[in-house]
């Protein structure tokens, strides 16, 4: 049981805390949570610039977004929140079962697999991957912005905007 | 690195897997649309984490860190739009059931 | 050629966004003027006549690897003439600045997006760029808030969202097994027995699927294509899921499942799924673009029927039958957009006797219907013919006998709704509608021609199709 192992465990339970609690604050606190959880992961694996944007950038933009959506739309008083308490336990109750069931029955798999050898020369530093050979996703990466900024154009204004 | 890291695929394969299930399992569990939401971003870690894991295993880390950032910067724009078309959705029906819409069913 | 397809619109949109709010007219003359020339140059490429070279300079400084052949000339003149036909469309029906602005950019984004889908040769790329394409398409339906907008932008984000999760999980899966993400080097993963290779393109199979809204994935397509805005419809049928779904499959079968039986049961049995359900869907609705949504479902199985038939033949009649879909259906949903202007419902039940008052509208939409249904002299029946063919050479005699069958069921569901909509009895409310404005005739006269002059000259065409090869 290594530690990398823990932490992948300790991964999924903050993924199932934020599937299964019922206060959406909560649950936006468990989504940050997991990707911080993953980001720890994905530096010891060696990924440390996907690292550093998943923290950032996850864990932090997306949490903003989240809690300000929550705070915008929040109405309910929260005796209701009891009631509802009981109805998404029932829908929920069996994930983590069914989660340990399906870690359990997975862990008898032993079969080879035919996975690609590393190249021999390493294969290059991230940077030098991201700007010299990838630069359609780059652009693609400008494109989907500027995409978004014009949700956010059309999403987010006021009341009272009609189109024909 | 400080933490011994397993070479098995089999294992990252089943952690992948939990936190696929998980994200499925709470975006068609409920009727409330920001949870549909986390189940998403749920998703859309797992496969993150699955990038990674081939990146790793296959020697190939810098064609993958390159493909998760592009998948990070997607990802939060697509939680941006989310979060806008939920805004204008409680803005119309004043509730996030995506059941309670006041429009006409046709 | 390659990456000024690219890079002319993105200036343009930066340019567009930088002009004075006074300018009403020329945001659409340039928009107008760049799916236009698009249209040309991409129908020119396959000749030869024009000379790119001066290019050059730019593509030291800029290393996009792109390459055009000519499966990309059919996306880029479909799209080109999709987006002739939106902007006509969107110019007639948007009349606040604001939205035309916002409309205009974000068309000009999925254009970007849908010639990069055309000329990318690498999985992930093509990943990218149908994301870019499917979050501009979500926010163009989300243009008008009008009844079902915003749930349908919702459902169309979400099932898009976990098609992209299907397809980089196969792009991992093929990392694993290929170590590159190439077209090249997927396909001789995949040639070279390895297991993890199949599952990937299972995977970004399902993938592709969602996006294409074939069955059971087809839940956004109605919704999204209903409550959208009229031109936002004409270009979302017209090219979007074709190109973000379809067209994909369309570049990747023939090399990623060379002659795998699985490979091609699996495309003729989601391709049959998909044209007998939304056939029958169909029949049943009383919304008119509804209808129109439900039949692009089944059209769109056909093509994907295709890919699984004779492998000389499938493609071309795939691609054939996709060019005749953009501009039949962009053509019916403008038409329905003038009706829809003209009378302020779309319900078909309240609609009747429309021939007497709007009558290019009626004829027009004759045609098309005509044409998908597969009659001749129209274009539709030459590319159905095709698709039959494809598939009884290939050995598919049941998958032939399903399409010609389910055609029939096409032809009831059009005859419906030229009945309830353009036929019968005029009610009384509608006694004093006329026919529509230029801006909406025009492009529908044009599509309406294209039909019946491909339909009339298509048998000198096979030839130098055949000859020239897809």
């Amino acid at each position: 049981m290594t530690l990398m192992t823990i932490i992948l465990v300790l991964l999924v339970i903050a993924a199932l805390w934020a599937s299964m609690t019922t206060l959406l604050l909560r649950a936006t606190i468990a989504l940050a949570l997991t990707s911080a959880l993953l980001a720890v992961v994905m530096y010891s694996l060696g990924a440390t610039l996907a690292a550093v944007l998943e923290l950032s950038v996850c864990a932090g933009l997306i949490s903003v977004v989240f809690v300000s959506v929550i705070s915008l739309t929040q109405r309910k008083p929260f005796k209701e929140y009891v009631t509802r308490r009981m109805r998404r336990l029932r829908r929920f109750w069996p994930l983590p079962l069914v989660l340990i069931a399906i870690g359990f029955g997975l862990s008898f798999i032993h079969a080879p697999l035919q996975i690609v050898l590393p190249l021999p020369g390493g294969d290059g530093d991230v940077r030098t991957v991201l700007w010299n050979l990838r630069q359609l996703d780059l652009f693609g990466q400008i494109l989907i912005l500027l995409a978004g900024v014009f949700g956010v154009l059309v999403l987010f204004k006021g009341e009272g905007k009609d189109v024909d | 690195m400080l933490i011994e890291i397993p070479q098995s695929f089999w294992l990252y394969f089943i952690f992948f897997i939990l936190l696929l299930v998980d994200g499925l399992w709470c975006m068609l569990a409920t009727v409330n649309l920001l949870r549909m939401l986390i189940g998403l971003e749920v998703l859309m870690k797992s496969v993150t984490f699955f990038l990674i894991v081939a990146g790793y295993l296959s020697g190939r880390m810098a064609l993958a860190q390159a493909m998760v950032i592009t998948v990070i910067v997607i990802e939060v724009v697509v939680v941006v739009a989310a979060a806008g078309i939920i805004l204008g959705f409680f803005r119309k029906n004043d509730s996030l059931n995506i059941r309670n819409t006041r429009d006409l069913k046709g | 050629m390659n990456d000024l397809l690219l890079l002319v619109p993105f200036l343009a949109l930066i340019v567009l966004n930088l002009l004075p709010k006074s300018a009403r007219v020329t945001p659409f003359v340039v928009c107008f003027l760049i799916f236009l020339l698009q249209t040309a140059a991409a129908a020119l490429q396959p000749f030869g006549v024009i000379d790119w070279s001066f290019t050059a300079p730019l593509e030291r400084v800029i290393g996009f690897s792109l390459v055009v052949d000519n499966l990309s000339v059919l996306l880029l003149v479909s799209t080109g003439i999709a987006g002739l036909a939106a902007i006509l469309v969107g110019r007639a029906t948007l009349k606040e600045p604001r939205s035309r602005a916002i409309f205009l950019s974000l068309l000009l984004v999925s254009l970007i997006g849908i010639n990069g889908i055309a000329m990318v040769r690498d999985l992930f790329t093509l990943f990218v760029f149908v994301e870019v394409t499917s979050v501009a398409a979500v926010i163009l339906v989300t243009l008008r808030e009008g009844p079902g907008g915003l749930e349908g932008a919702w459902k169309y984000l979400l099932l898009s969202s976990v098609a992209s999760v299907f397809m980089l999980a196969s792009i991992g899966f093929f990392l694993l097994s290929a170590g590159g993400i190439t077209f090249d080097q997927a396909a001789a993963a995949l040639a070279a027995p390895a297991p993890l290779a199949w599952v990937a393109a299972a995977l970004f199979m399902c993938g592709l699927f969602v996006k294409g809204a074939m069955i059971p994935f087809h839940g956004w397509l109605a919704d999204a294509y209903t409550a959208a805005p009229a031109p936002v419809s004409v270009f979302l049928a017209g090219i979007v899921t074709k190109a973000s779904g379809i067209f994909a499959l369309m570049r990747l079968a023939p090399s990623l499942l060379p002659a795998s039986a699985p490979g091609r049961e699996i495309l003729l049995v989601v391709g049959a799924l998909a044209a007998v359900a939304g056939a029958f869907l169909a029949l049943g609705q009383s919304d008119m673009k509804r209808m129109l949504a439900y039949s692009s479902i089944s059209q769109m199985g056909y093509i994907v029927m295709a890919l699984g038939g004779a492998p000389s033949l499938a493609l071309l009649a795939a691609s054939f039958h996709f060019f005749n879909h953009t501009v039949s259906k962009a053509q019916l949903f403008a038409n329905a957009a003038a009706v829809e202007k003209r009378l302020g419902t779309r319900d078909m039940d309240k609609m009747g006797g429309l021939a007497a008052r709007m009558p290019v509208t009626g004829a027009t939409a004759a045609v098309a219907t005509l044409s998908i249904a597969g009659l001749p002299p129209f274009a539709g029946f030459w590319s159905k013919l095709l698709v039959v063919i494809a598939l009884w050479n290939g050995g598919q005699r049941v998958f032939a006998v399903i399409a010609i069958l389910t055609s029939l069921v096409t032809l009831g569901y059009f005859l419906v709704l030229q009945r309830k909509v353009f036929f019968g009895k005029i009610l009384p409310e509608w006694e004093s509608v006329r026919e529509a404005g230029a801006g909406l005739l025009l492009p529908v006269i044009a599509l309406a021609l294209i039909t019946v002059a491909i339909g009339i000259g298509f048998p000198f065409l096979l030839p130098m199709l055949l000859g020239g090869g897809v």
